[in-house]
């Protein structure tokens, strides 16, 4: 009994900071503005613009996650045929540190700078005879948008990939060539299986990621919410329409869910991983 | 030639082409950057917005939301760092020691807000905060709190990896029999043994924190982003300039740290 006095700070903290908030979506999205029971936000979510900013933000979310999980993948392998402890190594680490956290505003100004209206791309095009300038397509879900996810994509790939790949020991591809495999025996025999799980972790975990990203299509996008996070954004700072207080909650529920399917894809994987890779 | 020195060099091939070419589309929007705050006027270049962005009594009085917001940053960063090791370290050493049986649930828990985006922590957070605004009042510095939360599931993998490298069991068990009370074998065994994985916790929150938006700008509180944004519609070139300084601040944060992380000793930041 007395052990257990030693977790109670951690389970208190996470209860008050974790806990209640799921809890409050997760009721509250049943609940009306007068808290009597209703199914009324849920069935307020089939309005069309809810259902095409989940479709966005699904599509929007797979295609950065595949795109971020093969070149980040790419980048990862490269890495790790570098010097452990190398500059290369810590650099490229570091700045993926950096990049995969650092999204947001900083991220759509830098690409405002580099494609928007007066940006440098697009004023060096504009003198080779292509205008972009009057083209929204940076603000586009599918256009813009995976451009500019794909940038934090890769360097988070890196980090989470980076283990499972320095898991690989030198003795299975020295064990490879001594029985007569070539490199392509390694990667199709030993290496890709090996990594397969937790390749398809780290893709599900960059879905995760770009399926939550507010803060760079909050930055980059002035007019209306195409995805579901700025929708839900928009119901906690504007005015809410009577009935309709605890749409927000129910579309973060409907994000939770989807998530939690993709994070319990994510955990058998890992379970499969731990016991490949593990010591 | 040997099969393993052909088998180098081409390695070495791939690996400088990879990391060019993805190099090169990451050192693009950096460029743009630079080459859109250097803008003259008429054409040309001018340093004009960084000699403003350094220049403490200008910006301390024209910009005094970009002050405030540095500062709140720093704060939330400081606070979010110590409540993290203070809660995952004790609790995740304790575990393994004396509760393996709540192992599972811990990680469950730490892992949880991967799957609660931080989007919908702001709605659940909202009547939190009213309560954490009662009690504490309105300052931005509470948001440690929930950054804390943000936090714990890359703190926890770190820290994990690191305790899962030594045999938390066998130091501790030695240290005990040698005399030593909990707080000995914490502060003197464990931490000096996992460091690399504490300042690898320390610096993922560091770096997640300077990032934040969402959570601050929803809350109406001024932190380091909210702050670029709000100048985003005032000032285009200085808001891009304040964004690129930022990113480059904890660029140089994280490859501080990584040298320290190999360093002969490293101290544990004090507790403030």
């Amino acid at each position: 009994m007395g052990a257990l006095l030693g977790v109670v700070p951690f389970f208190a903290y996470t209860t008050i900071f974790l806990g209640i908030p799921t809890l409050i979506v997760v009721f509250g999205a049943f609940l009306d503005g007068s808290g009597r029971p209703t199914l009324g936000n849920l069935s307020a979510l089939a309005q069309p613009q809810i259902v095409s900013a989940f479709v966005h933000s699904t599509v929007l979310s797979a295609v950065t996650a595949v795109l971020g999980a093969v070149f980040g993948a790419l980048l990862t392998y490269a890495v790790s045929t570098a010097r452990e402890g190398g500059l290369l190594r810590r650099l490229v680490t570091s700045l993926c540190g950096v990049l995969a956290q650092f999204g947001g505003v900083t991220l759509a100004f830098a690409f405002l700078a580099t494609v928007g209206a007066q940006g440098f791309i697009t004023l060096w095009l504009q003198k080779h005879g292509i205008d972009l300038a009057g083209s929204t397509w940076l603000y586009e879900p599918y256009k813009g948008l995976v451009l500019v996810y794909t940038y934090f994509q890769i360097p988070l790939m890196l980090i989470v990939f980076l283990p499972a790949v320095e898991g690989l020991r030198p003795q299975w591809r020295e064990a490879t060539e001594s029985l007569g495999g070539s490199t392509w025996d390694y990667w199709r025999h030993v290496a890709g299986p090996i990594l397969a799980p937790s390749f398809a972790g780290a893709m599900l975990l960059l879905f995760t990621n770009a399926f939550s990203a507010y803060a760079t299509a909050f930055a980059l996008i002035s007019q209306g919410s195409p995805i579901i996070p700025l929708q839900i954004g928009g119901t906690l700072s504007s005015e809410v329409i009577l009935g309709q207080e605890n749409v927000g909650k129910a579309m973060a529920l409907g994000m939770v869910a989807i998530v939690a399917v993709v994070m319990t894809l994510y955990a058998v994987l890992q379970r499969r991983t731990t016991k490949w890779l593990g010591p | 030639m040997k099969p393993r020195a052909a088998r180098r060099r081409r390695q070495s091939i791939f690996r400088v082409t990879v990391v060019a070419l993805i190099g090169l589309f990451f050192a693009l929007p950096i460029v743009s950057m630079i080459e859109f705050t250097t803008r003259a006027p008429g054409g040309g270049r001018t340093l004009d917005v960084w000699a403003t962005l350094f220049d403490v009594g200008v910006i301390d009085a024209d910009y005094p939301e970009l002050k405030t917001g540095i500062l709140a940053s720093a704060g939330l960063t400081l606070l979010t760092v110590v409540i993290m090791l203070f809660l995952l370290v004790p609790t995740m050493t304790w575990v393994r020691l004396r509760l393996p049986a709540l192992r599972r649930t811990v990680e469950f828990i730490c892992l949880l807000p991967l799957t609660i985006p931080a989007i919908v922590l702001v709605v659940g957070l909202a009547p939190v905060y009213a309560w954490v605004a009662y009690f504490l009042g309105e300052s931005s510095i509470w948001l440690a709190f929930a950054y804390v939360v943000l936090v714990l599931p890359y703190a926890y993998r770190a820290l994990d990896a690191g305790l899962s490298a030594i045999d938390v069991k066998t130091l501790a068990e030695a240290a005990r029999s040698l005399g030593a009370g909990w707080p000995t074998v914490m502060w003197r065994i464990i931490l000096p043994n996992v460091r690399t994985a504490v300042l690898s916790a320390s610096f993922l929150s560091v770096a997640l924190v300077l990032g934040e938006f969402t959570i601050a700008s929803l809350f109406s509180r001024d932190n380091l982003q909210v702050a670029i944004n709000q100048l985003g519609h005032r000032d285009g070139s200085l808001a891009i300039a304040a964004a690129l300084a930022a990113l480059i601040l904890a660029f140089i944060v994280m490859v501080a740290m990584s040298f320290v992380g190999t360093g002969r000793r490293s101290h544990r930041p004090e507790e403030n």
